[in-house]
């Protein structure tokens, strides 16, 4: 059984703070609350990923869905996924002189990645 | 295949041919307008947009000169049939019909899976959405568009634990609207909500790039919600921040649509309840679209009721506003919708809107009073709502609380409300944070991406660090045909290949699926619902039917009898090569007959011949009260019925007729063949047979055989009024051979 709050309609008890706004000042009541709970949700999303995010990242840098979805779950399991998956094939391909789709399938091959962790750090990035 | 011919099919496989390659012709969404032309026939519209090039009008249209005037309102129509190329047909109707908001529905359970969907399996109450058969609808919709002389809107759905790759995906491949909202995702499918507000930044991002129209999941909340319409004051928050997020993403205000319903349904006093809702919802979003739902809480298995629920839900959009009027076909309570019940949603729209076009020039809500007031408290108590959310610390401390979905009209609640943890449901813990250097060089990616230490002049073009991603160059998308050898379109085209044969088609009913042989048969039956509803599927089987199932089941009285509609499957294919189908014959417009006979005076004497007392048929060819030829503007001397044939061409000399029509019923010993000879020779005797056009009429008439026997023409069974005015209008002006001469017919009779 959840603990959910119940309780009457306090409707009237409630709105005393908004009876003397006017109708445009309620509108903008609305809007200014709203931009407050909105604006951390943001923030979250500034600061972090998620796996469907990097695979949507490799996706437009060429690569299928069949071949995002293990490059990002490698990404994971290494604990790199904090710099952006698409940076790992990036940053291989500009250190191998490769094109992107080359250093990605051959980080899909297994290669490449103990460098990458060289350079990136094994920091923990959750 | 460069263009569609109205008078061909779609061919499916020119669809999928070369599918590889396609390239959409556009990307973003396009918006209905206001027209200059506002004149259709005889009427002056407000608020119409641009006429279609190829259409169908709405029935009754055949009155006013088949005039289809096109409400400014978007149209949307929901197809949900789980084969994308069956779907592919019943858009190029629903184009027909008006719509331009093509929105193909989801394969249920697709929200969890993790990655995109490839190749083209089926789908159950929709179709997985994947790359191949978005590209293969933006393609048909490509040719559609032109067809019906109308850009055409495609939709898709970017939820789930995988939005921002489909909306990679959808951005790609031109599609030009979808359903965003990280709340659908937590409220409705359990998906974590820090993942889900996460991605939706992004996927939000993508389709800004993309010029997509963004549709909100509130209305859901009114669909899950025992009392819908007590959910108004959190639909109203709801809304907001999905639009607000969106907004600040970087989506122009003009393209976040709110999905709102009307959400009660009669024998609630619905208009009552739910115009106040929707006032507010246009005071407080007034910079916004708003996408006009119909009621789908409360809609049943009668199709009709449903439709009147619409017919209401669309006099609030018109008492209001409404840039996209959504359908909902009016089967949706009984099944998955088949093809014709989308017509008629499209139908119902465009009939509701023109119908009540220009309302808003005649009247005005009432916004001193009960209006008023109660748009204000409605405001106040979305308010109320939003404060609490900030004292109980923020939107997931809400969420984690069971504030949304509650039955109670906020600040009132029922503690029934759908609740989530921040750190469960689908995905939950696969959220990353991002590192000072963390980075992604593409278009179109929201929140901090550090590309100046690669190279500090493509900050604003991340891109341009690998030469341009596949949002500039699409050459660079990687396309995966089929996955499942078994489970694809293929397979599926294979197995209704005969269907599709030009040299030899075979056809056979269909509701959502080519050979799916469904029908659906109405009756009534003499007894008490439950009964009914037993005896109509022995009646199915007894007509051969397979598979038989009642969809409705209406009682008619206790006792007295029941309507009952079942469907059940035909297993009869029909050859149409062996299908002996008479020539259409040719009808002229009511205004070319009218015109004609305004400029040649007619005179037309008319009576049933012999001892025949039948007079129905004749009265409804002349009578202008069933469209008889009355309404041309002709002059008809009735005789009545058993004339002898004397009276009848007498008749016609007195006067200086122009016209003779002899109806004859009775055939026994085919005596309506020979009265129409003697007719014929009568004239002849006289010396009157060139003054007059004389035709007969009858149910077992053949008009080869009628003119065999000196009539200028012979009309059966089917032919009406107009068919007889038609005739007479061709002769007189000279159009067609006129009737053999007394000399033809007296060699033949040699």
């Amino acid at each position: 059984m959840n603990q959910y709050t119940k309780r009457e309609d306090d409707f009237e008890n409630r709105r005393t703070h908004l009876a003397q706004l006017t109708e445009s000042e309620v509108e903008a009541r609305f809007w200014s609350l709203l931009d407050e709970i909105v604006s951390p949700l943001l923030t979250l999303a500034k600061t972090h990923t998620s796996p469907s995010i990097e695979r949507s990242v490799l996706l437009r840098m060429g690569f299928s869905s069949l071949e995002a979805k293990p490059l990002v779950e490698e990404a994971i399991r290494r604990n790199l996924v904090g710099h952006g998956v698409g940076h790992l094939v990036y940053y291989k391909a500009t250190q191998d002189c490769i094109t992107i789709r080359e250093a990605g399938l051959a980080m899909l091959q297994g290669n490449g990645w103990e460098a990458l962790e060289v350079h990136f750090g094994q920091e923990v990035a959750q | 295949m460069s263009s569609l011919m109205p008078n061909e099919k779609i061919d499916i496989h020119a669809i999928l041919d070369d599918l590889e390659n396609y390239r959409p012709k556009r990307r973003g969404w396009i918006w209905r307008e206001k027209s200059a032309q506002q004149t259709y026939g005889p009427f002056q519209y407000r608020d119409m947009s641009t006429a279609l090039v190829n259409g169908i009008a709405q029935p009754a249209a055949s009155y006013f000169s088949n005039i289809d005037p096109q409400p400014e309102n978007t149209i949307t129509t929901e197809i949900a049939s789980g084969r994308f190329e069956d779907d592919i047909r019943r858009m190029r109707m629903a184009a027909w019909h008006g719509a331009d908001h093509i929105m193909v529905i989801r394969t249920a359970g697709q929200s969890h899976f993790d990655g995109l969907i490839e190749g083209t399996p089926q789908g159950i109450g929709g179709i997985p959405i994947s790359r191949k058969q978005v590209r293969a609808h933006r393609k048909a919709l490509d040719l559609i568009e032109e067809e019906v002389g109308r850009p055409i809107n495609y939709h898709s759905y970017i939820s789930g634990v995988a939005g921002p790759d489909i909306a990679v995906m959808l951005a790609e491949e031109g599609v030009n609207g979808a359903h965003q909202d990280p709340q659908y995702n937590v409220l409705y499918r359990n998906i974590n909500m820090v993942r889900s507000f996460v991605d939706a930044a992004e996927s939000k991002k993508i389709m800004t790039w993309a010029e997509m129209v963004q549709i909100d999941g509130a209305h859901n909340a009114n669909a899950t919600a025992r009392e819908a319409w007590k959910v108004m004051p959190e639909l109203m928050v709801q809304h907001g921040i999905n639009a607000l997020f969106s907004h600040k993403v970087g989506m122009p205000k003009e393209n976040i649509a709110l999905s709102t319903v009307p959400p009660t349904a009669a024998p609630a006093p619905c208009v009552r309840l739910d115009l106040p809702y929707a006032v507010a919802l246009r005071d407080l979003f007034k910079d916004y679209k708003i996408r006009a739902q119909m009621n789908t809480k409360y809609i049943t298995s009668s199709s009709r009721e449903a439709t009147v629920t619409h017919v209401m839900n669309m006099l609030i959009s018109r008492l209001t506003s409404a840039d996209i009027q959504s359908t909902i076909t009016p089967d949706e309570g009984r099944n998955v919708p088949w093809h014709m019940y989308n017509i008629e949603a499209c139908e119902t729209a465009k009939q509701a809107l023109s119908g009540m076009d220009g309302l808003m020039e005649l009247v005005a809500l009432k916004r001193e009073g009960v209006l008023g007031e109660e748009v204000r408290q409605l405001k106040e108590r979305a308010v109320l709502f939003l404060e609490e959310i900030i004292a109980a610390g923020g939107y997931f401390e809400a969420v984690e609380k069971g504030f949304f979905v509650d039955s109670g009209l906020y600040p009132e609640r029922n503690g029934d409300g759908i609740g989530r943890q921040l750190n469960g449901g689908v995905g939950a813990g696969t959220v990353y944070k991002r590192h000072e250097d963390y980075m992604a060089p593409v278009t179109a990616h929201y929140g901090n991406n550090n590309v100046a230490q690669y190279d500090e002049r493509k900050v604003s073009e991340p891109s341009a660090l690998i030469d341009g991603c596949t949002l500039e160059k699409p050459e660079k998308i990687i396309y995966i045909d089929e996955l499942d050898p078994e489970d694809n379109v293929n397979k599926r085209l294979d197995e209704t290949e005969h269907y599709r044969q030009k040299e030899v088609p075979m056809i056979t009913p269909e509701v959502q699926w080519l050979g799916d042989g469904i029908v659906q048969v109405d009756l009534v039956l003499p007894t008490d619902a439950r009964t009914a509803q037993y005896a109509a599927v022995y009646f199915g089987e007894q007509m051969n039917l397979k598979e038989v199932e009642v969809i409705h089941i209406e009682a008619l009285h206790p006792s007295e009898g029941s309507r009952v509609q079942i469907k059940g499957v035909l297993k009869v294919d029909l050859n149409l090569s062996e299908l002996v189908i008479p020539e259409t014959p040719e009808v002229y417009d009511d205004d070319t007959i009218r015109h004609i006979f305004e400029t040649t005076s007619v005179k037309i004497v008319a009576g049933t011949v012999g001892e025949d007392e039948h007079s129905v048929g004749l009265r409804e060819v002349i009578d202008i009260k069933h469209g008889g030829i009355e309404k041309y503007g002709c002059d008809v001397t009735y005789l009545g019925t058993s004339v002898p044939i004397e009276k009848l061409v007498d008749a016609a000399i007195e006067i200086n007729a122009d016209v003779i029509l002899a109806s004859t019923i009775i055939s026994h010993d085919d005596v309506h063949y020979k009265n129409m000879k003697r007719i014929h020779e009568y004239a002849v005797e006289k010396g009157v047979r060139d003054r007059f056009i004389i035709c007969a009429g009858g149910t077992q008439v053949t008009p080869e055989i009628a003119r065999k026997h000196g009539m200028d023409e012979g009309f059966g069974r089917y032919d009406r009024g107009v068919n007889v005015a038609t005739f007479i209008a061709k002769t007189l002006t000279h159009v067609t051979e006129l009737a053999p001469s007394d000399s033809a017919i007296a060699e033949k009779e040699a």
